[in-house]
């Protein structure tokens, strides 16, 4: 049996030099996803996985260099759009969806020799903190299955943790890479906005949502961010990828500045990841790094203003579920008002309902000033305050998330406790810079948590050289 | 400050093309209360000379050349749309009567 967890530039190179096929690598992942179903971690298998195996194999067999990702299976949310099996954002509205066309971030996966194996389970449409918004169910924990594996992103989260594949692609709005990667314990990369476009990913807040890869370690996650990186003609909103790419070595922190971000250490914070947090600090400073508190005052402002920005851009990107075009149809419509109504009432789940309520309500005659205008302003603000923190330090760090993985049911009859578990997390997505969350400890009940580092826009060779070396100084997460 | 009651969540799901029931308003009036209260708070930033951002990256009117290029099949576009005859989008009577 293939160990799905080794180094995927290893298992690549295995499978280019013909050591390893990739029908035993995919034929493990389907496997496991099988042993594993339980978790609930996958909604749908494609069928053509195999049979893209075999014939990777065969060109390999042939002499054919098959890419940096040659053979390697990997598990794609299912808000992107994929050939040969569903795409429903797990949501009722989508659940008859296949697909026109497929996601920039497949195609370019698949020419760099990866192959998609599934899809994973989210909170639908990718709202939500814990995947318990699934209109198909939640997916659990892997640590402990009475927990939840966070979200948008959890079934792509809890997949890579139970090694259901070597690595999964998410998307992240306000955090929802970087959360579940916290609660699974496992590596999330939240990549500057607009670094790998967005065309062919079903639209949640079209200023925040960026997609990034669900790893086992941080040169995975580098590997993937070089595959998916760069602009693309059909996504307007997609910048240039670094010439030199993003697979980089481990870099020295001696003489780095490094902000710790004072709101994120303060009340709230679970007592065993500050502590967590602090020995980390002292790690890095014995290394050479100089660690000082950094002060972003407008933390809680970023949650109020994300939750008027992040509803209004819902609203809107939802319209387009209408009853007519594709999707869930109310038969029960007699009129055309009646189709967009009753589809709509029947197709979404409450979080989306609840958001799209919202969003209406601040877009609405008489609100637009005093809500989403001012919101966009107070984000204006944020964005100053985070580039004088990054005039100081080279990097800012801090937790990813103020716990460990909740109980499955514990916020679910709470929205706005749940939204709070993302006030660590949203300003990044405000400010469109680049973040990463690294397995850090695990505590109560085993339940990992993780470290975040965030370094300004478009440099994700700092925050993966820097990151690389926290991962080798934290060693083993779960000792 | 309370703001959203039934009456109102009836009129935004009016808005939002979404129906709802008068038991459903009542419950959700109460959870978008708790939510536009914590968000409240916006009200009391000095944001006076502030200009608001919408695009963080710094990109403005990006442009591509107005070619011809081959465009998606029309029976893989049309395969997803719930009710169609002939090539058409069927719609259900847009007037009452």
């Amino acid at each position: 049996m293939v160990d799905l967890k080794r180094p995927i530039a290893e298992l690549a190179a295995e499978v280019r030099s013909g050591k390893l096929t990739a029908v035993e690598l995919v034929q493990a992942s389907l496997d496991r996803i099988a042993a594993t179903h339980e978790f609930h971690a996958v909604l749908e298998t494609s069928p053509v996985a195999l049979e893209r195996a075999a014939e990777i194999d065969r060109l390999v067999a042939g002499g054919a260099d098959m890419g940096p990702l040659a053979g390697i299976p990997f598990i794609a949310k299912d808000n992107f759009l994929t050939h040969n099996t569903h795409t429903t954002a797990a949501s009722h509205i989508l659940e008859p969806f296949q697909a026109p066309y497929q996601a920039v971030a497949i195609e370019r996966l698949e020419a760099a020799g990866a192959i998609m194996v599934a899809k994973a389970n989210l909170d639908a449409f990718a709202h939500g903190s814990s995947t318990e918004n699934s209109d198909f169910g939640p997916t659990k924990n892997p640590a402990n299955p009475d927990y939840v594996p966070g979200g948008s992103s959890g079934g792509s989260a809890a997949a890579v943790a139970l090694g259901q594949a070597c690595f999964a692609i998410g998307t992240d709005t306000g955090g929802s890479i970087r959360l579940p990667a916290s609660f699974c314990g496992v590596v999330g990369l939240k990549p500057t906005y607009g670094l790998v476009p967005r065309t062919g990913v079903v639209a949640m807040a079209s200023s925040t949502d960026v997609i990034g890869p669900l790893a086992n370690s941080v040169g995975d996650a580098a590997r993937i961010l070089d595959v998916l990186a760069g602009a693309d003609p059909s996504d307007s909103t997609s910048i240039n990828r670094e010439p030199d790419g993003y697979v980089v070595p481990a870099s020295n922190v001696a003489g780095l500045k490094i902000g710790l971000i004072s709101e994120y250490m303060g009340e709230g914070l679970d007592l065993g990841i500050k502590a967590s947090v602090e020995a980390m600090v002292r790690q890095l400073e014995a290394a050479g790094a100089t660690v000082e508190p950094a002060s972003l005052p407008a933390t809680e402002l970023a949650l109020a203003a994300y939750y008027v920005i992040v509803p209004a851009e819902v609203s809107s990107n939802l319209a387009r579920y209408d009853g007519v075009k594709y999707g869930y149809s109310s038969p029960q419509a007699t009129n055309l008002e009646e189709t967009y109504r009753l589809s709509r009432e029947e197709g979404f789940g409450a979080e989306a309902k609840r958001r799209i309520l919202i969003g209406t309500y601040v877009l609405s005659s008489g609100y637009y000033d005093a809500y989403y205008k001012r919101a966009q302003k107070v984000r204006t603000k944020l964005i100053g305050e985070f580039n004088d923190a990054f005039a100081k330090y080279d990097i800012l760090i801090g937790p990813t998330a103020p716990t460990p993985a909740f109980k499955l049911g514990a916020n679910a009859q709470d929205p706005l406790a749940m939204y709070l578990n993302d006030v660590m997390t949203v300003a990044v997505n405000l400010v469109g810079v680049a973040a990463i969350s690294i397995p850090l400890g695990a505590g109560n009940q085993d339940l990992p948590y993780g470290f975040q580092l965030i370094a300004p826009q478009r440099a994700e060779r700092k925050l993966l050289g820097v990151s690389q070396t926290v991962e080798a100084l934290i060693g083993d997460w779960r000792a | 400050m309370s703001k959203i009651d039934t009456a109102e969540v009836e009129r935004i799901a009016k808005l939002a093309r979404i129906g709802i029931t008068h038991d459903e308003a009542t419950a959700m009036a109460m959870e978008l209360d708790q939510i536009v209260g914590f968000v409240e708070q916006l009200q009391d930033v000095d944001i006076k000379s502030v200009e608001p951002t919408d695009q963080v990256t710094g990109l403005v009117d990006v442009w591509r050349e107005d070619t011809v290029k081959p465009s998606m099949d029309r029976e893989l576009l049309l395969r997803n749309v719930p009710n169609r005859r002939d090539g058409y989008i069927v719609v259900k009577r847009v007037m009452n009567g």
